[in-house]
């Protein structure tokens, strides 16, 4: 049995603002959220700019026996799955409840609380740490809080993909949804990697700005982190229609593959192969693709070996389509970042529009891809969005309008 | 702008720690070696650059970082962080 996946409900939290409009709102006037790092310890660091979700605060959506056991990147995840359940507009049945899927992706898990309990160990010569830090770090500790919060009980599992963790998430909940494992899932990632000690390993592997995310420019100097959630809901399109529901857009097609090539450095032949299989398993022509939201990182490396990858794949098509590169605006929410991109795919089919790329200087002869610049509407059939992660573990979904 | 030049000392501090970090044999580390030739990738560089950040002391930003090129540059750009930190602060 296969069946069509449509995506119903959208939730996001990051530098964006704390909700799928807001992010939107962001997107259609290019407003990036990179700024100074305001809720961690910068001295020392050679970066000092960061994507924070600046006004979420856990206690604002969870009362004090909740927060407990909950990392800020586990409260990101539950918040965002409640904005995209909300705007699905589904209730569940028992039964439906007992088949019904979560797959999340992260890719450190509760870091913020890790590097608190540790630190004050460590360095504060504390005898104990606080009994939830285990419930906390876990990586599915969103996910399993979404179980209690829900009660669903079907297929609950998290993905640690590095960059592409959401992307992974959210193409195995396709999988289920498509095969028929479970009529409904939610599916996405969040992370919350704003702690010293990450930082300081961040700045360690030289890959972050000194200053701004310039994807595919001239001038690039590398990424900038990034936090937040995104969350969708999938279910059959058959159901989706039948009861009624705003279909957001429909999931086309998932592929991911590995590099097998180096730890950090991406390689275009692996990019390349997992694109045109993405695009095989949606059974959509390179032709019908309209937009490529890109990993587009602004690293040195990424930009210039995905730009191969997309003139591989789409050979002289490349110059009818546009490439944005999200990160610029939302920052690299490493875990989470596959989802926010997944969102706006979905919300730039949906308006018919394309997203500009921020912080752009000039053209990188290395980097020769029509890179989207200002938001304008953009007639498009389908979308594909890439997630390249150290360690060469790749995933990229593909995306249809809405029938 | 000329670049300082490399003591002795420092020099040999830097093919050390190059050869221990690459685990290669010390006589293959010359001053004159390029890092192709020695079969640095970028991944090797920065661990190297760590190493060095150790030995040394010394904070080595990404851009001078990223335009060397051969194990000379790497220890003239060394002699000059060492200057700089010698040097009383304004």
């Amino acid at each position: 049995m296969t069946r069509r996946v449509a995506v119903t409900g959208i939730g996001c939290l990051s530098a964006l603002g704390n909700s799928a409009e807001a992010f939107w709102t962001a997107c259609r006037t290019g407003r990036s959220g990179i700024g100074p790092l305001e809720s961690v310890e910068t001295t020392g660091v050679r970066f000092t700019n960061g994507a924070q979700a600046r006004n979420f605060q856990p206690a604002d959506h969870f009362d004090d026996k909740q927060l407990v056991p909950l990392d800020r990147f586990a409260a990101f995840a539950i918040v965002a799955a409640r904005q995209a359940l909300a705007q699905s507009g589904l209730s569940l049945t028992a039964a439906q409840k007992s088949r019904a899927a979560i797959v999340t992706g992260s890719c450190y898990g509760g870091k913020v609380s890790e590097d608190a309990g540790f630190s004050s160990l460590y360095r504060d010569n504390q005898p104990r740490v606080h009994p939830m830090t285990i419930p906390r770090l876990m990586a599915n500790a969103g996910a399993s809080a979404l179980t209690l919060e829900l009660g669903w009980q079907g297929p609950v599992w998290t993905v640690s993909t590095a960059c592409s963790s959401a992307s992974h998430a959210i193409g195995q909940a396709y999988w289920l949804v498509r095969h028929g494992l479970s009529d409904v899932a939610l599916a996405g990632g969040s992370e919350a990697p704003f702690t010293y000690g990450s930082l300081k390993a961040w700045e360690a592997l030289r890959v972050v700005s000194p200053d701004t995310c310039r994807p595919f420019s001239l001038g690039r100097a590398g990424m900038i982190l990034g936090e937040g959630a995104g969350m969708l809901v999938l279910e059959p399109l058959d159901h989706a229609r039948a009861r009624g529901a705003s279909i957001l857009a429909e999931i086309a097609g998932f592929a991911m593959g590995a590099d097998a090539h180096h730890i950090t450095q991406p390689s275009a032949d692996g990019a390349a192969r997992t694109i045109r299989q993405a695009l095989e398993d949606a059974e959509l022509p390179p032709s019908a693709i309209g937009v490529v939201n890109a990993h587009g990182t602004g690293t040195l490396v990424n930009d210039a070996t995905e730009s191969s990858a997309l003139h591989a794949v789409f050979g002289p098509h490349l110059d009818k389509l546009l490439v944005s590169a999200t990160k610029s605006l939302h920052g690299h929410a490493l875990g989470a970042s596959g989802a926010l991109e997944a969102i706006a795919c979905i919300l730039g089919l949906h308006h018919q529009a394309a997203i500009p790329t921020a912080h752009f200087l000039e053209p990188d002869p290395d980097c020769r891809v029509p890179l989207c610049r200002q938001f304008q509407p953009w007639e498009h059939e389908a979308a594909i969005s890439n997630s390249f992660a150290f360690g060469g573990l790749n995933a990229v979904l593909a995306f249809r309008r809405a029938s | 702008m000329s670049e300082p030049s490399v003591s002795p000392e420092v020099m040999d501090r830097v093919l050390r720690t190059l050869a221990e970090t690459q685990k290669i044999p010390l006589d293959r580390v010359t001053p004159s070696a390029t890092f192709e030739q020695l079969g640095i990738d970028s991944l090797d560089g920065i661990n190297i650059l760590f190493a060095l950040e150790n030995e040394f002391d010394i904070n080595i930003p990404d851009e001078s970082a990223r335009l060397v090129r051969d194990v000379r540059q790497l220890a003239e750009g060394v002699q000059k962080l060492l200057a700089q930190k010698t040097e009383p602060v304004p």
